[in-house]
């Protein structure tokens, strides 16, 4: 099981090191403090949109997981600042990762 | 430690044209060696070539191509800070003893893969870099309560400031309302906001003070050297209104040459975006956080070129291989008085930024007489 494989099947998990607890982002199969080994973390976890714009009628926004984990993000409402949100749907299109949350 | 000096340099204009790089890298060494012909190829201990392009071996394909057999021959890449990272490659290979004279050569066609950073998959599908420049101008108004008017101003002066160098891939001049007029990019950058990818090519020849002196009485020399990287991911930045790379790589740099950003005659620094020269220029120590737009507003009045006299990347165009080297060679013709209609009076003491990927890496140079 690796961030990617679960990504790809539309879940958003948080890496975490097994020795030091560190979140390790981006994911990677080493801890880029410790070289501990990573798992994923499951759950239904919160962001805060902590920066946003738009493109055409198409909101996109920065939001931060865990105070750790940063990534941009779909927004289908106006977003605002603070605004807390959860991952609505993730996965990997022509080989980049795409996140959409609400 | 041997002094480093920069000798001789030669560049083309910046275009859309669609040539092979080889040819466009060789165009501008051509350029520096057909300008400086008392310079002896069999002198140059090391060849580096400064691009994204994913052609292969190009340092040795340079030095077959202008008659040069290298002790050192090898490519160098950084995204959009490629250049000035060879030009300290070719500052250490020359400082350490292990070479005499370096010629740096940068190149980049108009579609180089080095715009996107496919690896940074925390931008989502937003890869292009105007989603971080929207991120950080849209943080950069929200902080400092500044208006799409205060920054359209930087592309209006660069521009302006660009129709004064014959290489500049922009001839126009715009007015606030053009650059606010342009095609909407996002809710934050128009077009005219950015710095158009495009071909062209820079090259230098750094030599050792020996050498320096033996082959021009105008060397100019590289006296501050700072680099810095944070992260290689946007999304890591510790603030999307200020850059932090900029800040440690400028201090690190001004030490070196024992010097202060106020000592400062003129300086390119690396305006991809409308916003980032405003935030190069407080990280620099230039103006104070939030200020920017000021001393901005305060140059173009005056007619001052001290910023960006050669248009910066919005007005001269982004080959990104070959800006930094663009950029130190403007900063170089300025301090030997050279720069012709953009010269700023009694320029001593340059200084050059240039950096890759949102911030997340800067490298500084300051330069002297």
């Amino acid at each position: 099981m690796s961030f990617e494989s679960e990504l790809l099947k539309g879940k958003f998990c948080i890496p975490e090191c097994i020795v030091c607890k560190k979140i390790v982002w981006p994911p990677s199969e080493s801890c880029s403090h410790c070289f501990g080994h990573v798992s994923l973390k499951t759950g239904d976890f919160e962001g805060i949109i902590i920066e946003f714009s738009r493109q055409n009628e198409e909101y996109f926004c920065l939001v931060e997981f865990e105070k750790a984990i940063r990534v941009m993000a779909k927004i289908l409402q106006i977003p605002e600042i603070g605004q807390i949100v959860k991952i609505s749907k993730c996965g990997i299109s022509n080989g980049s990762y795409f996140f959409n949350v609400n | 430690m041997t002094k480093v000096g920069i000798i001789a340099y030669g560049i083309t204009p910046f275009t859309k044209d669609d040539k092979k790089i080889e040819s466009v890298l060789l165009k501008s060494a051509k350029n520096l060696f057909e300008n400086n012909p008392e310079i002896d190829r069999n002198d140059i201990d090391a060849v580096l070539v400064s691009t994204n392009n994913n052609s292969k071996y190009l340092s040795p394909i340079l030095s077959e191509m202008t008659g040069i057999q290298p002790k050192i021959a090898h490519s160098i890449e950084s995204l959009c800070n490629s250049g000035t990272n060879s030009i300290v490659s070719a500052y250490s290979y020359i400082a350490s003893g292990l070479a005499d004279m370096v010629l740096v050569s940068g190149a980049e066609r108009y579609d180089s893969p080095g715009q996107i950073l496919e690896w940074d998959n925390s931008r989502g599908e937003f890869k292009h870099p105007i989603f971080w420049a929207s991120i950080f101008t849209k943080s950069y108004k929200r902080e400092f309560s500044i208006s799409d008017e205060q920054l359209a101003l930087v592309s209006v002066k660069n521009h302006k400031q660009a129709k004064e160098n014959p290489n500049a891939l922009s001839n126009k001049t715009y007015t606030i309302q053009d650059v606010m007029n342009s095609k909407k990019l996002t809710d934050d950058l128009n077009l005219l906001d950015c710095s158009r990818p495009c071909t062209g090519s820079a090259s230098i020849l750094l030599a050792s003070e020996e050498m320096a002196k033996k082959n021009t009485d105008m060397p100019i020399w590289i006296t501050g050297i700072g680099q810095k990287t944070t992260s290689a991911g946007f999304t890591k930045n510790t603030s999307f209104s200020s850059m932090e790379s900029t800040k440690l790589a400028g201090h690190t740099a001004l030490k070196m040459a024992n010097h202060d950003t106020k000592d400062i005659d003129v300086a390119e620094v690396h305006d991809a975006f409308s916003v980032c020269e405003p935030m190069a220029l407080e990280s620099l120590g230039f103006s104070k956080s939030g200020s920017g737009t000021n001393m901005i507003k305060d140059l173009y009045e005056t007619n001052d070129f001290k910023i960006n006299p050669r248009g910066g990347l919005i007005g001269a165009g982004h080959p990104l291989g070959a800006t930094g080297i663009s950029q130190t060679i403007e900063i170089a013709q300025q301090l030997q008085s050279n720069a012709i209609n953009r010269q700023v009076d009694n320029a001593k003491i340059g200084l050059v930024h240039n950096m890759s990927a949102a911030a997340t890496s800067s490298t500084v140079l300051v330069l002297e007489k």
